[in-house]
Parts: structure tokens; C-alpha cells; sequence
């Protein structure tokens, strides 16, 4: 069942990625993006994630997705823009992702060996759950935690600066 | 039980193909977007081996990368917005000197 599940969100995830790819319309990109965004969710949960899977589906397919939209909405571009781009940019991006996916391969077939074998130990329950993630954010975490907020301050702070008109209001 | 080796392979997929979107895309909106793919399949990757080891850290370390994911978004678009009013276009090659 599990494996099932795994196949299905994996299928959605890379199919709307592609579709991504292909669309040509931003609306529709940031729409599909949502998808593959929501089905990431459901891999996070299938790892024993389930907070991870929520603020996956709050923050990024709610809020930084919605952000796009009203971005592509102000923009409100009114044609397409077209597919004349030289072909050998396209070409070379495929062959760039090729080779960076062949030597993380490589990389992670050694990562995997030391995985394979199976864990003698049963899966804790408490993996995963939102008490142990908040002790270990409020306790081994607990200065990048804050420095955090001071990040979103200053994203918001400089992101109201750059937008804002220069004449007045 | 689903092998971590599945998960790592998606992770290795769906970040080439952030990498594939990225260069062949020509808009300004969804090369950012690509980019955001690309965080994606890191924290796959990280949630996989947090499961893997049996440690929280990993899950840990997603929570931070999806807060400074959301912090980029916001100033990533404000900068977009402003390249569009400068010149009334998101096409990437229109941006082509440093003093516009």
C-alpha cells in the first residue's frame, strides 16, 4: 500500500514538474508547481514527517505560492512569452542536468550502502512527532530558531523598501 | 517499508529537473520557481535520511531551509517586480547590463 502511494505522489510530483516545463503560461506554471508542492507532502508524511507535510502545505503551497500568483497577477503579462530561445540552451541544460545527476548518483549509491542494511532497532515512535521537534528547536536549535525571525524581519522589511514607489506615496 | 534508495532517486530527479527548468525556461517568474524546486528535492532528501537514521535533525534542518525559502520568495519577487517596471518585461535576456 505504502509503495503504492509512493509511486502514485511520485508520478504526480515529476509529471507536473514536467508539465511545469512545458507550459509556457506563468499561471498555469505556478498552479502546477502547487501540485507537485502538495504531493511532496504526502512523501513527507509516508517518511514519518507529518509536521513537515503541514508546513509544507501551509507555507509553501499556501503562502510563497500565492505570493507567485499575485506577483504574476501584477505583472499580467498579456501574451505568452514565445519559445524562440536558441535550441542549444535547452540541449545544454539537459545535458548539465545529466551530468549533475550522474555524479549525485554516484555519490548517493555510496551514501545508500551504509543504509541498506536493515535497523536492528524499531522505528521510535516519537520520530516525527511535533513535541520532539519543538524540544529540539527550543533547545540544540535555539539561536538559529531566533536568528530566524530576524531573517523574515529584514526579508519583509527590504522587500517593502525595493517595491516602493519613488515618488511619495 | 519503502527503501531510502527510492527516495534519494526522486530527490536526484526532481533536482535535475529544477536544474533543466531553470536554464531552458526564459521568464524571470519561473526560473525562480525552478529554483524552488530545486530546495524541494534537498529537503526530500533530508527528510529521507532523518528517517533513515532515526534522528530529528533532519526535519530540523527542512524547517529552516523552508523559512529562508520563504524569506528569498519575498524578496526574489519584490527585485522581479521591480526589473518589470524598469523595463516592462520579465524576459531574462533583456537583462543584460549590470547599470540599467
Amino acid at each position: 500500500m505504502a509503495i503504492f502511494l509512493f509511486f502514485l505522489l511520485a508520478f504526480l510530483c515529476v509529471g507536473s514538474i514536467l508539465a511545469m516545463i512545458i507550459s509556457r503560461n506563468q499561471a498555469h506554471n505556478a498552479l502546477f508547481l502547487v501540485l507537485a508542492f502538495a504531493s511532496l507532502a504526502g512523501l513527507f508524511g509516508l517518511l514519518d514527517a507529518p509536521f513537515i507535510a503541514a508546513i509544507q502545505v501551509i507555507i509553501y503551497a499556501g503562502a510563497i505560492m500565492v505570493l507567485f500568483l499575485f506577483v504574476i497577477m501584477m505583472i499580467n503579462l498579456k501574451e505568452g512569452i514565445p519559445a524562440e530561445r536558441k535550441r542549444w540552451t535547452v540541449r545544454l541544460s539537459i545535458f548539465l542536468a545529466l551530468l549533475l545527476f550522474f555524479q549525485l548518483a554516484l555519490a548517493i549509491r555510496g551514501a545508500v550502502a551504509s543504509f541498506s542494511r536493515p535497523s536492528a532497532e524499531p522505528a521510535s515512535a516519537s520520530l516525527g512527532s511535533v513535541t520532539e521537534l519543538g524540544r529540539l528547536l527550543f533547545t540544540d536549535y535555539l539561536y538559529p530558531f531566533e536568528i530566524t525571525s530576524l531573517l523574515i524581519i529584514a526579508a519583509l522589511v527590504g522587500a517593502m523598501v525595493l517595491v516602493k514607489k519613488k515618488d511619495g506615496i | 517499508m519503502i527503501p531510502v534508495s527510492y527516495f534519494f532517486i526522486l530527490s536526484l530527479l526532481l533536482f535535475a529537473l529544477g536544474v533543466i527548468a531553470f536554464f531552458a525556461k526564459r521568464d524571470l517568474i519561473t526560473m525562480f520557481m525552478a529554483v524552488e524546486v530545486m530546495l524541494n528535492a534537498a529537503n526530500l532528501s533530508f527528510i529521507a535520511l532523518a528517517k533513515a537514521t532515526q534522528l530529528l535533525h533532519g526535519q530540523v534542518v527542512v524547517f529552516f531551509i523552508i523559512t529562508v525559502a520563504a524569506a528569498e520568495a519575498a524578496v526574489g519577487l519584490a527585485i522581479i517586480l521591480l526589473l518589470f517596471r524598469q523595463k516592462r518585461t520579465i524576459k531574462a535576456e533583456e537583462f543584460n547590463q549590470m547599470k540599467g
